[in-house]
């Protein structure tokens, strides 16, 4: 229990670079994958992990990896997402900067297991300076026989590449990133045909998370059996998360997955418990995206069982009394946080990203916005609420791609568990004023 | 006016670029380029710089417009030589984004949006920067500015206004390799 695979070597000084790196075991998985296995060995081990993409879909991987079409003469590609967006998660951000030639490494493994001999890691344009680690990484691979023509002396090759973004949450939907690798706006394509069939340039395609790919390591090292030893159910392996908010202790954690909620916020291995002895009041578990769950929900669900940081125990409920892991971006928020004032952050936030395609989205999450606006400026009216609750109900499900869900499913959720607040707002708007949302500034200026 | 015209450094980088996608599907360098552009144009994407890098790409301008104005890192607009990029979302809203901003526009005397008299810096508040752990946060150029408190973000805007440079995206310690 608790034995680390992504971040073992994180404390060890110098990892970044290759050297050190090559001394601590790495780029074995290379040397296992393309001098002892077959492709499809490498993909029935990923199989075997039973790893679910860890940005924020939870796909299986192996079977991702196993709808990629392949037919002779046209070229396959793997590209890394790399365009870490989703609010409250920076754990790719973490493993880039940190242990950079693990992705490397991954895109290597992953890349000989799908036949690609170009592949990309897409990174957001903010992370510019992280894309000049991953360079430097992929030059030193390059230089000592990991990357170009006849890796090993196999008959592999691969080239790889970082592709820079510029701005855009909605590169982090797969289709949209494949648009802007392809050096247009970031607009989704229609599905299908799927990427595995039709992606970048038309060709088959896989598209997998940082997390994911760094996972592939590991999976290839000790065996796909092993990796599915971790875990609980249909959540195998570890998974990083990104936890921040009002708690002591922010910061990027790799748990097995199904640790106890509750240990995670209160224990001192991880968030260490609610900052300046506040009392706890909700948590958004999986990025911004996933619906808002307030203490007693997300410590144990409706049955009253603990709830667990998996797949399914965060999802148990259904969205009535549960919610999703998502990309793991765990915010933690205390007794003073308005949830109102949050959901109109976060609403803002997904009308600034809108890519403008689809008309639910593009207009119903600038409604959104408005209506929460009007309620923070004391001009609510009851119905307002119920108006909420229509739109959102006429964006989720009704878009090319899933931001119109997940702009969606905030608003629902909070309408869901903490709709008194709203009312208190609309009833009685000089309580506005009194809600402390956000740290007042002597507790800033001390921070 | 200024020559628009790549250095040799960076036209050789661009021609690199262009070359790192299938034959044919060389416009994939466009966001890339961009970035390259406006670091060496003032820090933003006039209708002259976008056609000469059409020009250069051989693809057509609306290709450049259309990209260029899709994507919230490319301005538009002239920007101060240090644009002030402040995350305003989620994490660092709950732990006092808006408290670094009401700072800075005092003492900045500015809006968001905004560059100040001297030309010396724009604000502006910004979507999730994935920095949610080390909340509230900063970006100047390449750098991100974390764990922020208003002393800090004092000093900082101190020591900007004394090295008086642009600073961009590309501009990082280690040579380009793109």
């Amino acid at each position: 229990m608790g034995k680390k695979l992504l971040l073992k070597d994180d404390h060890i000084a110098g990892i970044q670079s290759y050297d050190v790196y090559r001394k601590n075991g790495g780029y074995a998985s290379v040397e296992k994958a393309v001098k002892t296995m077959t492709t499809e060995a490498v993909v029935e081990e990923v199989k075997k992990s039973g790893l679910r993409g860890r940005g924020g879909a939870g796909f299986p991987t192996g079977m991702k990896w196993s709808f990629l079409a392949k037919p002779p003469g046209i070229a396959r590609y793997l590209v890394c997402n790399a365009d870490e967006s989703e609010p409250g998660t920076f754990k790719d951000r973490y493993l880039m900067e940190r242990i950079p030639h693990l992705l490397i490494e991954g895109m290597i493994t992953s890349s000989y297991a799908l036949g690609a001999n170009t592949s990309y890691i897409y990174i957001r344009g903010e992370y510019y300076y992280v894309a000049r680690i991953l360079e430097k990484a992929i030059d030193e691979a390059y230089a000592n026989g990991w990357l170009g023509k006849n890796i090993l002396g196999s008959e592999y090759s691969l080239d790889l590449y970082v592709q820079i973004g510029a701005g855009a949450y909605i590169c982090g939907e797969e289709t949209a990133l494949l648009e802007s690798l392809e050096g247009k706006r970031g607009n989704p394509r229609i599905k299908p045909p799927f990427p595995a069939v039709a992606g970048l340039y038309g060709c088959p395609t896989v598209v997998n998370n940082v997390e994911t790919i760094a996972a592939v390591v590991p999976i290839v090292n000790d065996g796909g059996d092993e990796y599915a030893k971790i875990g609980i159910g249909k959540s195998t392996g570890t998974k990083l998360i990104s936890a921040s908010g009002h708690i002591n202790k922010p910061g990027v954690y790799e748990i097995d997955l199904g640790v106890p909620v509750e240990e995670f916020i209160f224990s001192d291995k991880y968030c260490g418990g609610i900052r300046g002895g506040k009392k706890f009041k909700a948590v958004v578990a999986g990025g911004s995206s996933v619906p808002i769950l307030p203490a007693d929900l997300i410590l144990k669900t409706a049955k009253g069982e603990p709830r667990l940081m998996s797949y399914e125990s965060l999802a148990d409920g259904g969205f009535a009394t549960g919610t999703m892991l998502g990309s793991g971006g765990f915010i933690v928020m205390d007794e003073d946080t308005s949830i109102v004032k949050n959901l109109w952050n976060f609403t803002r936030f997904y009308h600034h990203e809108s890519c403008g395609q689809c008309s639910p989205c593009r207009e119903g999450t600038g409604w959104m916005e408005k209506i929460l606006h009007r309620i923070l400026d004391g001009h609510g009216t009851m119905s307002d609420i119920d108006l909420l609750w229509d739109i959102q109900g006429k964006i989720e499900g009704k878009t090319i791609c899933p931001l119109g869900d997940a702009a969606a499913w905030p608003v629902a959720a909070a309408i869901r568990h903490f709709r008194s607040e709203f009312e208190e707002y609309i009833k009685n708007p000089k309580s506005i004023k009194d809600v402390k949302h956000y740290y007042r500034l002597n507790n800033l200026q001390s921070a | 006016m200024k020559d628009i015209r790549f250095s040799e450094e960076s036209m050789a980088l661009v021609q690199r670029m262009m070359k790192r996608y299938p034959e044919g599907k060389h416009k994939s360098a466009l966001i890339p380029i961009l970035h390259i552009a406006q670091a060496e144009f003032d820090g933003w994407l006039s209708p002259e710089v976008m056609n000469y890098v059409a020009s250069v790409m051989n693809i057509q301008s609306i290709e450049v417009y259309e990209v260029a104005s899709f994507y919230s890192m490319f301005n538009l607009k002239p920007v101060g030589k240090c644009l002030i990029e402040v995350c305003r979302t989620s994490s660092c809203w709950l732990l006092g984004a808006e408290d670094v901003i009401r700072h800075l526009e005092k003492k900045l005397n500015i809006k968001v949006g905004e560059t100040s008299s001297d030309g010396m810096f724009t604000l502006k508040s910004v979507e999730c920067l994935g920095s949610c752990g080390t909340a509230p946060m900063l970006q100047v150029g390449a750098d991100y500015y974390e764990n922020l408190n208003l002393e800090k973000v004092d000093a900082l805007v101190s020591r900007l206004k004394s090295e008086g440079k642009r600073k961009t995206y590309t501009d990082l310690p280690e040579p380009r390799t793109l």
